[in-house]
């Protein structure tokens, strides 16, 4: 048998292309388009009084110009809303041109069209809006107290008020031995992949076809929605998700203003029966002020634990900012309030969400999508609790875990996906000893004191997740064996470098026993796979690399059954080695795929020599009275199946952190960081790593350097790389990591995802490290030099005044 | 009114490349639009991500932050030179090996700093590879394997001379 490539290190097929400068990026897709600019809002709250195009008309280049009058049909209504549920009862969309009102700074408000970017750009600097400005709402403390709407009808600024309970909290608090109560603060952030969204449309009148490349995290489903805005059949649609570079959750919303504009401008203009092709590249100060923002939470904890800081009861109540609009719905702060909960059996819990609108950029997913708020406010609880028993901070945790005897786990919650909050499978206790290991915990007591001795503030910081992964409804799979013997695979889910077609040519090499080199994987094509929900929730690997696996079966039966007739062989004896199905024992009876593909295919023009060959093979062909196709197959050797899963399954991890705060300077530096993590089995230990390497540094970033800080206006006052500190290699400290395996009843591959782990407990894990070393509560995150010594002052005065 | 272009030669990866530019266009969109050599990436058109970062007369620079009709007469080394036909140079291999890219939008400028930084000091420290890598960003792989990646491509350097 070949090497199984499942859980091999194999080296990235993406690479080459890549490394060689031949990437196919949004804005790399060839010359010739016509480019799109758009005006947007400098007003954070602002009636829409009068645009004047008239200075943009005689600009040089100019081909058309467009408010939300010119808009039509479905285009002129609001954009969806995707997820609705039964708590968001107020759930608002913005138009994808501003109707008479803007909300933030940054809503789109004319799109021009011109022959190059240069000149659109200089179009829409002379159009002159008029605006009437009106109160902005900025901040959750101001969109509460409500002094002011950012919709007139949604009173209180109040989108969705969630309750999640499971046994009676309040009363289990009152009855607690120990009680404790914090208030949690964490800011906005947001994805910020290093290239910004993008869409290119070509609408071609002669056969009414639309054909649009978008940077996005959901191709099949921005078809859905250009067929529904633009009155079209999906069939007339296609769209294509191309290289993407990075998306982080950001690009999972869909269709944006602009996914909608591009396509019904270039369907508009193309009267001349000349098919038109529009472009749009996103700018980086534009992806600040008009994509999405994400994290920012405040959270007040009621808890009630035993003497061996067993929680009995915890209520928390979540304030979050929504941002101007809820196309997303409110997946978020739902996945903060189940996940909140962790590798933890909490006696009883209730958490009430509150979801507000604010005038600033909507807050949709990003990386780890309201967990790392979820797992703040937790581990920020547990070591409350730790610190107020005197008791160490990993034995609170391991007083608190689920067991592995206790899986399947419910936490009488309903989750994301509406389906019970059950974890599936995992090992928490073991993590915890492995975390403690890795990190050195139970002798850091020495090494800190130590440093003070030397003058030195160390501290070390530990914090627990569950991640629920792979949610469905579903992902489907196509595996096509071609007559050279090249294996097509196709679905529809979208990459933006997480190795996919890696780590699912891997799968399908396993499956139907051909070389990798022979397999070619499609992602995000919706000409190549229809159906498909999209890249998010971690659910890639698991959704995608099941159905893929599932339909490579099925090639690998139907090739066996061909080959068997062939072979005057019984299938159960065929094996397929490196792309020949043999007889087991006998490998001189034995047939290449590439021929059983001419055998699938009863039409048998002599095309190549592959066909010519498969003559020898022919004899065992169907009866005289039996049909070509025999009753319930289909020709060619080909293969399409679904995963569908009946509920997420749950992947987990532990970090850990020792952090150095300087006494002067308040300097704050990751001196090391440890992660524990199990995704069960990993197909690719080499991509997993990369994936959490990537989810730590994002985590860091979020926790010390990167934050959007709007003023009173509603101004996103750092909206530029030179003001939102996102991290490089000199701040990013090296990640040491250790894994666990446990395999996931719930799929045929039995695997977890991985790809927002890295991201999700490291704000609690810096804030543990930093009070740890410190001696003072830390309470709001992310944390800053100048806002360490503020509290040192604060703490200081507190101690000594 | 039309603007006014500018006939310019750039050498590019070793190639006179005659353009007529206006005055205000960007080195980056010069390359990527009028050339076609869309390897070059713009993450952020302010100088910061590094992304855009290409070899100016040897040296490395942020092609965004560059009016393409400043670098007529010079030469200018692009990831699309750094390959020797099929054979991809050792920071291209060596990105590979160590797993330094994924999405691979900042890779092309993390490829020509590494390429001038390597030229500077053949065999790079740690703190050397990260003092050299500190003007360009990467959102997706959290620096480490980019590092080894560096660290790899002195080895195959030096292994090949």
């Amino acid at each position: 048998m070949a090497t199984r490539l499942f859980g091999e290190p194999v080296a990235r097929t993406e690479d080459a292309r890549l490394l060689a400068g031949r990437g196919r990026f949004l804005d790399d897709l060839g010359r010739g388009a016509l480019a799109a600019a758009f005006v947007r809002s400098p007003h954070a709250h602002a009636r829409v009084v009068d645009i004047d195009v008239t200075g943009a008309l005689d600009a040089d280049g100019l081909i058309a110009v467009y408010t939300y009058d010119d808009l039509q049909g479905r285009v002129a209504e609001p954009l969806p809303l995707l997820i609705p549920h039964p708590a968001l009862t107020h759930g608002r969309t913005g138009h994808p041109l501003a109707r008479d009102v803007v909300r933030y700074v940054g809503e789109p408000v004319a799109m021009v069209v011109a022959t190059d970017r240069y000149l659109a750009e200089d179009a829409a600097a002379a159009i002159e809006v008029a605006y009437d400005p009106l109160p902005p709402v900025v901040g959750i403390a101001n969109a509460a107290a409500a002094r002011d709407l950012v919709h007139p009808d949604v009173p209180g600024n109040v989108a969705a008020r969630l309750l999640q309970e499971a046994g009676d909290a309040p009363a289990a608090i009152a009855a607690a031995p120990h009680t404790l109560e914090l208030d949690l603060s964490i800011e906005r952030s947001a994805s910020m992949p290093l290239e910004g969204r993008g869409v290119r449309a070509r609408y071609d009148p002669g056969e009414d076809r639309l054909r649009v490349h978008t940077s996005t995290q959901a191709s099949t489903s921005v078809r859905m929605a250009l067929a529904a805005k633009l009155g079209m059949a999906p069939v007339q649609v296609e769209v294509i998700a191309p290289d993407v570079g990075g998306g982080f959750g950001v690009k999972v919303v869909h269709p944006w203003p602009e996914e909608v504009l591009l396509p019904w401008a270039a369907r508009t203009l193309a009267t001349g029966g000349a098919p038109v092709e529009i472009s749009w590249t996103e700018d980086r100060r534009e992806h600040f002020v008009s994509s999405a923002h994400e994290r920012g939470q405040l959270q007040h904890v009621r808890v009630g634990f035993d003497d061996h800081g067993r929680v009995l009861g915890l209520d928390v109540e979540i304030a979050h900012d929504n941002g101007a609009y809820t196309p997303y719905g409110i997946i978020i702060p739902i996945v903060t309030s189940t996940q909140l909960l962790g590798p933890y059996k909490i006696g009883a819990y209730r958490a009430e969400v509150t979801s507000l609108y604010t005038n600033t950029v909507i807050v949709t997913p990003y990386r780890g999508a309201g967990r790392p708020q979820g797992v703040y406010c937790m581990e920020r609880t547990m070591d409350a609790i730790a610190a107020e028993l005197g008791l160490d901070r990993a034995d609170v945790r391991a007083a608190n875990l689920i067991t592995p005897g206790e899986f399947p786990y419910d936490q009488g919650l309903t989750f994301q996906d509406g389906r019970p909050l059950i974890y599936d499978s995992g090992d928490y206790p073991k993590q915890l000893d492995m975390i403690r290991d890795l990190i050195g915990w139970d002798d850091f007591a020495a090494l800190r004191e130590r440093a003070r001795t030397e003058g030195r503030r160390i501290g070390i910081g530990l914090g627990c997740y569950v991640e629920g992964t792979g949610v469905g409804p579903y992902e489907g799979g196509h595996v096509q064996v071609d007559t050279t013997g090249k294996v097509h695979v196709a679905t529809g889910l979208t990459s933006q470098g997480q190795g996919h077609q890696t780590v699912f040519a891997q799968i399908v090499a396993d499956e139907l026993g051909v070389p990798m080199a022979d397999i070619e994987v499609t992602t995000g094509d919706t000409r190549r796979f229809g159906y498909a929900v999209g890249t998010f929730a971690s659910r890639a690997a698991v959704m995608s690399g099941n159905a893929i696996a599932l339909a490579a079966r099925k090639v690998r039966d139907k090739a066996l059954r061909i080959a068997g007739d062939a072979l005057e062989a019984d299938p159960r004896d065929l094996e397929i080695v490196d792309g020949v199905v043999r007889v087991a024992g006998a490998p001189e009876s034995a047939i290449p795929l590439r021929t059983v593909a001419v055998l699938a295919n009863p039409l048998r023009y002599s095309f190549d020599a592959e066909t010519a060959a498969a003559g020898q093979f022919a004899g065992g062909g169907p009866g005289d009275d039996e049909p070509p196709i025999a009753p319930g197959t289909e020709p060619g050797l080909e293969g399409r199946d679904y995963y569908s899963p009946p509920r997420a399954t749950f992947a987990s991890g532990m970090h850990a952190a020792v952090v150095e705060t300087d006494p002067e300077t308040a300097e704050i530096r990751v001196l090391r960081y440890a992660v524990v993590h199990d995704c069960g089995p990993m197909i690719n230990p080499r991509i997993v790593e990369g994936q959490i390497h990537g989810g730590v540094a994002q985590g860091v970033a979020g926790a010390l350097y990167e934050r959007l800080v709007y003023d009173e206006d509603g101004q996103l006052l750092n909206a530029s790389f030179m003001d939102f500190l996102m991290p490089y290699a000199t701040e990013i400290p090296r990640i040491e990591t250790d894994h666990l395996e446990t395999p996931s009843p719930l799929n045929p591959l039995g695997i977890k995802g991985a790809g927002e782990a890295g991201v999700i407990p490291v704000t609690a894990v810096i804030a543990s490290a930093i009070e740890d070393a410190e001696g003072i509560p830390v309470r709001a995150m992310p944390i800053s030099p100048s806002e360490l010594h503020d509290l040192r002052e604060e703490y200081g005065k507190a101690r000594h005044g | 009114m039309t603007e006014q272009r500018h006939a310019i030669v750039l050498t590019v990866n070793g190639t006179p490349c005659h353009v007529e530019v206006p005055a205000r266009r960007l080195l980056s969109d010069c390359l990527r639009h009028d050339l076609g050599l869309t390897g070059t990436h713009v993450g952020c058109e302010h100088g910061v991500c590094g992304c855009c970062t290409i070899l100016f007369d040897g040296a490395p620079a942020r092609s965004c932050l560059t009016l393409a009709v400043t670098a007529d007469g010079h030469a200018i080394d692009t990831v699309e030179g750094l390959a020797t036909g099929d054979t991809p140079a050792p920071v291209q291999r060596a990105f590979g090996e160590c797993h330094a890219l994924q999405c691979g939008f900042c890779t092309p400028g993390f490829l020509m700093t590494a390429t001038a930084l390597l030229r500077e000091r053949p065999d790079p420290t740690d703190d050397e590879i990260v003092e050299g890598i500190s003007g360009n960003l990467c959102r997706c792989t959290g620096y480490q394997n980019i590092i080894a990646a560096i660290r790899r491509a002195a080895e195959l350097t030096r292994a090949a001379t």
